[in-house]
């Protein structure tokens, strides 16, 4: 099964994951992080084909990918 | 059995980096040292970091840096890759640190043909002091210092480093790259693999220019601000590489 | 070791190579451009780095690299190209790096004359940069001294982990004597102070533990503390130097009722002018400090001012700038005269002894 694990420490928000992903995989809840930024997660991770593009644009690297 | 398809890259420190939501600036560190590490180079790298936005990455990269006065990593990496020629050699540094103040240490450097290799983000401001013109600034364009437009008669015209520099012999690879989509990173990632690699054959001098993005000091979101690289920086600086030798 | 009759920068050149510098970045300025010809001749059969900056600002930037790669590294320029060099050299001290600069003074401010001068006093001792740090400054008065403080030099630059200054001046650097130049440190041993400064040095990880920073506010080798903290260590530094690195000379100051004193070329032609007046019965003496930072309270402490008549300070700037450190340390104790000579003028023996005889009053 394909997932992405998003590291919420790493994370500011700016959902360019949620963007990209074909799947609608990633999106945000109420939660936020350390920093107070409201961090992306994986809302409907069974969608999730691995294609890595959440990854890819990530400025952050939060995402890892695995298959 | 699960593979870990896409990791972090590990010349990154594990904490959260300084620059705004949606900034491209990590989006840099993080292809150079993704690429440092492919390379099996992360133990032999040394950055070069200006004064700017640019000084934040050394406190997201985690391999040797050097802090460089304001303009001045050009002339400080020339000097360390001649005492340490075994040393990988790159600089990171934002519009205003390599095109304004440092303009005589980047364009001699590239005279010179000093085997480093440099990471140029342009993003048309200054971010780091509140969006004041940058030589790179684009026509019309509202900062803190231009409050009324860019106008060519006042202020001129944007600069174009890689053209400006394409003009010198010794310059071995020169790109702009942007990194707006996954089509476009892959692109800016090949560009940074050229570099190191002209860096690692002796070729001499490279440089890769990012188009980047300053949403803070623009006004816009994140995706926003993406737009903005496609529909207004892009027709001023257009992508390609310039020099491949 | 070796008597050779050389040139005042050729010398300097030399003697910086003996003691293993291995790197040069320089820009051409007028009185001390043999000093960068020579490194440029001499480094490639050495197997060292001369490099040519487009500007002082980036020759000093250079040095920056240099020194944070840990080899023996060197400048030099004059006057308004060391005002170039202040950012670098800020940002040296900043952080921590052992590194030898060469001023050849000539005249100011800005441009001033190509011609010798004292006139960067007060840059060298007090503010080479913004920031308030300080540095180690050497003050040749003969060829000789100029040989043994830039060789010594990269020795402190070592041992304090901070930028070392060289104040020489036209003349010195354009003058021929002979001097006896010092061994060359070894290859051996510069291998081993490189490979024990990859301690700090920023040439890559090479597997340790955590990687190494250079910056202003970083100490090579330690902790990251707060910028705070760290400008009270090298404060500490510098007040330990007072007890440490005070090096002067005193002549002729046992029974003097007249102290001249002088740093550099005004000190040796001070020296000349103590000989002349003893000759006719005047007891003057001399106190010429070597090094001009730390400042060398201590001889004029020790002076017995229940005889002194005065104190003649002499320098080749006006308004006088090494004057001022003098009156701080004698405080009122004695009166203190000035000869001075500026822009590019060098001071003559003659108007430093009729200005003593003033001073010193009937006989």
């Amino acid at each position: 099964m394909p997932r992405i694990e998003i590291n919420p420490t790493y994370c500011k928000g700016c959902l360019f994951c949620a963007d990209v992903c074909p799947k609608d995989v990633i999106g945000v809840t109420d939660a936020v992080n350390e920093k107070g930024f409201q961090y992306a997660v994986a809302l409907n991770p069974d969608n999730c084909i691995g294609c890595a593009m959440c990854a890819t644009m990530c400025p952050d690297a939060a995402i890892e990918v695995y298959k | 059995m699960e593979e870990k398809i896409y990791a972090r890259p590990k010349g990154l420190q594990p904490n959260i980096n300084g620059y705004c939501p949606g900034c491209l600036h990590p989006a840099v560190g993080k292809l150079v040292m993704s690429v440092l590490e492919e390379f099996d180079l992360l133990e032999r790298s040394v950055m070069v970091d200006g004064i700017g936005c640019a000084a934040s990455n050394r406190n997201y990269i985690d391999i040797d840096s050097i802090n460089s006065p304001h303009g001045r990593p050009c002339a400080v990496a020339s000097a360390v890759k001649r005492c340490s020629p075994e040393s990988i050699v790159v600089t990171y540094q934002g519009d205003g640190d390599l095109a304004s103040i440092g303009l005589a240490e980047t364009m001699m450097a590239a005279n010179r043909g000093d085997n480093i290799s440099v990471f140029f983000i342009n993003n048309a401001n200054y971010g780091m002091t509140g969006g004041q013109m940058a030589p790179t600034t684009l026509m019309g364009m509202k900062t803190s210092t231009t409050p009324y437009g860019r106008n060519a008669k006042e202020h001129g015209y944007p600069m174009h480093m890689c053209e400006v520099l394409n003009t010198l012999t010794a310059p071995s690879y020169l790109a702009r790259v942007t990194l707006i989509d996954v089509p476009h990173i892959r692109k800016a990632k090949e560009a940074v693999r050229q570099a190191i690699q002209h860096q690692l054959d002796g070729k001499g001098f490279t440089m890769v220019e990012f188009v980047s993005n300053c949403p803070t000091n623009w006004g816009l979101t994140p995706k926003e601000s993406l737009n903005f690289i496609k529909d207004k920086m892009l027709p001023e600086f257009p992508l390609g590489e310039f020099r491949n030798r | 070791m070796e008597r050779v009759v050389m040139k005042g920068c050729e010398a300097i050149a030399e003697a910086a190579i003996r003691a293993g510098c291995r790197f040069f970045a320089g820009y051409p300025i007028t009185p001390q451009n043999e000093v960068p010809e020579y490194f440029s001749r001499k480094m490639p059969q050495i197997g060292g780095v001369y490099l040519q900056g487009e500007s002082e600002t980036a020759s000093a930037a250079m040095l920056y690299g240099a020194g944070a790669t840990g080899v023996r590294a060197m400048t030099s320029s004059s006057s308004c190209g060391i005002s170039l060099m202040s950012e670098a050299i800020a940002w040296m001290a900043g952080a921590c790096l052992p590194v030898v600069i060469c001023n050849v003074m000539r005249g100011g401010p800005g441009i001033g004359s190509i011609q010798p001068s004292q006139q960067d006093y007060f840059q060298a001792t007090k503010a080479s940069g913004n920031g308030g740090f300080r540095m180690l400054v050497l003050a040749p008065s003969t060829l000789q001294e100029a040989v043994d403080m830039v060789y010594e030099a990269f020795d402190l630059a070592q041992k304090y982990k901070n930028p070392v200054l060289v104040l020489a001046d036209g003349f010195t650097g354009a003058m021929m004597e002979p001097v006896v130049l010092p061994p060359a440190r070894s290859d051996a041993f510069l291998a081993a102070e490189r490979k024990a400064n990859e301690a700090w040095a920023a040439t890559g990880r090479k597997g340790a533990e955590k990687r190494h920073r250079i910056g202003c506010g970083e100490r090579p080798g330690a902790p990251h503390i707060p910028l705070e903290e760290k400008n009270m260590l090298d404060f500490q530094m510098y007040e330990s130097w007072k007890t440490t690195e005070v090096d002067y000379e005193t002549y002729l100051t046992e029974d003097a009722e007249l102290i001249i004193t002088a740093y550099g070329v005004t000190g040796r032609i001070s020296r000349s002018a103590v000989d002349l007046l003893r000759r006719d019965g005047y007891k003057v003496g001399l106190i010429r400090p070597k090094k001009i930072h730390p400042f060398p309270e201590i001889a004029f402490e020790q002076l017995d001012y229940s005889r002194l008549r005065g104190i003649l300070s002499c320098e080749m700037s006006i308004p006088p700038q090494y004057y001022y450190d003098v009156d701080a340390v004698v405080r009122r104790r004695t009166p203190i005269a000035t000869c001075l000579r500026s822009g590019g003028q060098i001071i003559s023996r003659n108007a430093i002894i009729e200005e003593a005889k003033k001073l010193y009053g009937a006989k």
